[in-house]
């Protein structure tokens, strides 16, 4: 693949994590990781998002699509939710979301959600390590460049349909 | 794509990158990324600066605004849980909506948390390249304003909620104070005398009791718990159930005539407030000074409660007709805009520590209970008797029970060296013995703490230096026979000692209360890791908590003494102050709206929503979203197949562009679609 999204100067290929992390807790853990310096793997990006049940699963979709290798929800754990049960909606949801990656092949240990609260920076610390180590392990995911493979399979197959088309037409 | 209230169509970012010293600079080359994001299209400014945060910082943004009429910042700097609103309010002050402003965290994110300077340089050029591409999305919003109800609720009726009570009250404000015991006082009023200066602590705690009793602005429910909370800062809905105390509060007088004349004669059950050193009888009065000074029966002991049969000779007995042994749990619903919470500490269980004999040994003691055995009111009226009728003539205190250990817990509770000291002090006044403290570390720093250890050296308290190995009768020789060996290695000598004493004190550790995970699940806020409810900021927001409008004060936060949380107690009721007297409180515009054309009337958001703010309008087929009631937690937008949902600040949209933006380097090459 020539896409292979590499990390910078160092060449090798390091895997990118994109992370949606709920104000409340999980975005006040990793800065309390923050705080603590608890240092970690640099290859997660957070994204902040109030709640997690504000996560649309076409953000995970669009993250995975544009060449993320792996995507972490962090949310309060049951019970904590500071919009009492956003994080319910969010779990729900994205069980019926783990199914369709699963469909889509895309590997389980690519996609997570953590509850962690405000006073677990020690567990951003692990899950993001345990997560870039896991998502190491599989290798890149690259849809980028396989949507590129796909169009132009998919620009031959039509031109070869069109040619028949136009055959048939005529 | 682009915003069109923006100046003339094209927005002009402005991107500024904080050294914060070398907190960031340290480990991101800012050079690089704001070189880097100076490429990027719209923006007209990218500039480092060593604090963005300091005046000059902020009146660079400002400068750059006027002057390169720019309609866009960001900065990438701290958290934008600490700053974003210094950086909002710099746009504001340039003239430029402040929402128009998005905040990168590349401190706590990155340049705290990873050690590869060019990882580290990689991750901040991602995520300053994201805000930039979402803040070419951002709105102008305006904050939300809505009222503040004045009343205010304050939970734990110990020295902090009495103080933080009293200031609110005496600024004008209603207060509630809820207190779950029978009275109010806390533990401070179970202590004989306080550190350093021995003041008696009923002597300046009950004056403050009897104030609250008597404000006028203060409603005070003592035996009564918070059952239910509802709604945000400015306007919390409380219900308060209140206990039967089988006593008509309100005619009761404290004649205690009932207690005299109760079918028990003699008292025969622990007394709480004595810590089980004196009986009580099942109609009571916690301690003389108890605020109100109203009698309770207890439920468990009474036997008209507990067996429905009883002679009744307290009714007979009270005059005034106030015994009803009907009462039931009653419910107050109430309405407050701020709440402080103060529900205090537990003593560390020393049965947990079972190698220093409590409960297994007579004359081993809690601190607590020696409290009560040193006071005057107490149980033996002041009197050093031990529970086998002696009196000792050598004493041991143990500090550190529960503290600053592995086994329990990992926390210092800074007061029980202070503690241990001026019950030192204390027993040898009263009983003349020899006291020996054994200790780890002595930690006295507090205004004349260091010189009242002083104090007791030179008064002859013995001081040993060492984590006591244990207390056991198990004697040697002679001289040890029928007393109580503390084994322990003396650092400061290097050697184990055996030191036999008549009495052995354990200084036990602060805890947080055995219920405080359900209290902060009630208040929807969180504790630490140990279990003490978290604050905002340990050093910037130390009373306020996560959540607007509640804020923490004493003990419940943190192990701490009476000056420091008295100190917190007027912070806290100041913060509430602050709330109250701007008059409305000015909310994040982070609300949801429907897009009514797109809305195909589903109704898959109608349940989502916690607050009941969105209806559905049967006329139009519709939904239709209150935005008074919304609290802008995003779920339902997240739900709506037809996407018709918009939530401001965080946009469909907006947060798309973050992600591309994130990714936009790696789809560069593979041009990603989906």
């Amino acid at each position: 693949m020539t896409n292979t999204p590499t990390n910078g100067k160092s060449g090798n290929w390091e895997p990118h994590i994109v992370a949606f992390f709920c104000n409340w807790c999980t975005y006040t853990a990793a800065d309390l990781a923050g705080v603590s310096r608890m240092k970690h793997a640099p290859n997660v990006r957070i994204i902040r998002v109030m709640c997690s049940g504000r996560v649309d699963p076409q953000f995970v979709l669009e993250a995975f699509a544009k060449g993320a290798d792996g995507v972490l929800i962090g949310g309060c754990h049951f019970g904590d939710c500071h919009y009492s049960e956003g994080n319910y909606k969010a779990a729900r949801r994205i069980r019926m979301l783990k199914r369709m990656l699963h469909d889509m092949g895309i590997e389980e240990d690519r996609f997570r959600l953590e509850w962690i609260s405000a006073s677990e920076g020690d567990k951003v610390k692990l899950v993001v390590n345990d997560m870039v180590d896991k998502v190491k392990a599989l290798g890149p995911l690259g849809l980028p460049g396989r949507f590129n493979e796909w169009d132009k399979e998919m620009e031959h197959l039509e031109a070869k349909a069109g040619v028949k088309e136009v055959a048939h037409a005529g | 794509m682009l915003d069109p209230s923006a100046s003339n169509g094209t927005p002009r970012i402005g991107f500024y990158i904080c050294h914060c010293g070398t907190n960031i600079a340290g480990t991101v080359d800012v050079k690089a990324v704001a070189e880097y994001i100076g490429t990027l299209n719209g923006v007209v400014v990218s500039r480092e600066y060593k604090y963005m945060c300091s005046d000059p910082g902020q009146e660079l943004i400002q400068q750059d605004i006027k002057e390169q009429k720019l309609d866009r910042i960001v900065v990438a700097s701290c958290s934008p849980l600490l700053h974003e609103h210094t950086f909002r309010t710099a746009t504001e002050k340039a003239g430029l909506n402040p929402f128009f402003f998005q905040m990168v965290n590349i401190r706590e994110n990155v340049s705290w948390v990873h050690t590869d300077p060019v990882a580290a340089t990689e991750k901040a050029k991602d995520l300053a390249r994201a805000a930039v591409r979402r803040v070419f999305l951002h709105k102008p919003l305006a904050p939300k304003k809505v009222p503040i109800n004045p009343a205010v609720l304050v939970v734990g009726g110990g020295i902090a909620g009495i103080h933080a009570a009293l200031t609110l009250a005496n600024a004008g404000k209603h207060v509630y104070l809820v207190e779950r015991e029978p009275t109010i006082g806390g533990h401070m009023a179970m202590f004989d005398k306080t550190f350093p200066t021995l003041d008696c602590a009923a002597c300046i705690l009950t004056p403050k009791m009897s104030a609250v009793k008597s404000h006028p602005n203060i409603t005070l429910w003592t035996y009564s718990e918070v059952s239910a909370l509802e709604g945000f800062v400015g306007n919390y809905k409380v219900q308060v159930k209140r206990k039967p105390r089988y006593i008509k509060e309100d005619l009761c007088v404290g004649c205690m005539e009932c207690v005299t004349a109760c079918i028990f004669k003699d008292a025969r059950f622990p007394d709480e407030f004595n810590v089980g050193l004196s009986k009580r009888k099942p109609v009571y009065i916690p301690f003389p000074q108890a605020t109100p000074q109203v009698v309770l029966f207890d439920p468990e002991t009474c036997l008209q409660l507990k067996k429905g049969k009883c002679k009744q000779t307290c009714i007979e007995a009270c005059d005034r007709e106030c015994i009803d042994f009907t009462q039931t749990e009653e419910f107050k619903d109430i309405e407050v805009g701020t709440i402080i919470l103060a529900t205090g500490f537990k003593p560390f269980d020393p049965s947990k520590t079972p190698y220093y004999g409590y409960g297994t040994y007579p004359n081993v003691y809690t601190a607590l209970e020696v409290e009560r055995l040193v006071n005057a009111s107490g149980p033996t009226g002041g009197e050093v008797v031990l529970r086998d009728g002696s009196h000792p003539k050598a004493v041991g205190i143990i500090h550190c029970v529960g503290s600053r250990d592995e086994k329990t817990n990992r926390w210092c509770s800074r007061v029980c060296c202070m503690y241990s000291l001026k019950l030192a002090h204390l027993l040898k006044e009263h009983t003349g013995a020899e006291v020996y403290n054994f200790y780890i570390d002595m930690r006295t720093p507090g205004k004349g703490y260091e010189e009242f250890y002083d104090k007791l050296l030179k008064e002859g308290v013995h001081f040993i230096r060492g984590r006591v190995a244990e207390v056991t009768d198990w004697a040697m020789d002679a001289k040890e026979e029928g007393k109580l060996i503390v084994r322990v290695e003396d650092t400061l000598i290097g050697t184990v000692r055996r030191v036999p004493l008549d009495m052995v004190v354990l200084s036990q550790g602060l805890e947080p209360r055995a219920d405080a995970q359900d209290v902060r699940r009630l208040f929807n806020i969180s504790c630490a890791t140990e279990g003490f409810f978290l604050e905002r900021h340990p050093k910037l927001a130390p009373v306020n908590t996560f959540t607007d409008g509640v804020f923490i004060a004493g003990a419940c936060q943190g192990p701490r003494d009476i000056p420091d949380t008295v100190a917190q107690a007027g912070a806290a009721a100041a913060e509430a102050l602050a709330l109250i007297d701007a008059g409305h409180i000015e909310l994040e515009p982070n609300t949801a709206f429907i897009l009514e054309e797109d809305c195909s009337g589903c109704k898959s958001c109608v349940p989502l929503c916690p607050y009941k703010a969105i209806s559905f309008l049967e006329d139009k087929k519709k939904a239709y979203i209150n935005e008074a009631l919304c609290k802008g937690c995003g779920t339902c937008v997240a739900a709506c197949p037809s996407g018709s949902i918009v939530q401001n600040l965080f946009e469909d949209d907006q947060i798309f562009s973050e992600i591309d933006g994130l990714l936009s380097e790696l789809a560069v090459s593979g041009g990603g679609r989906l």
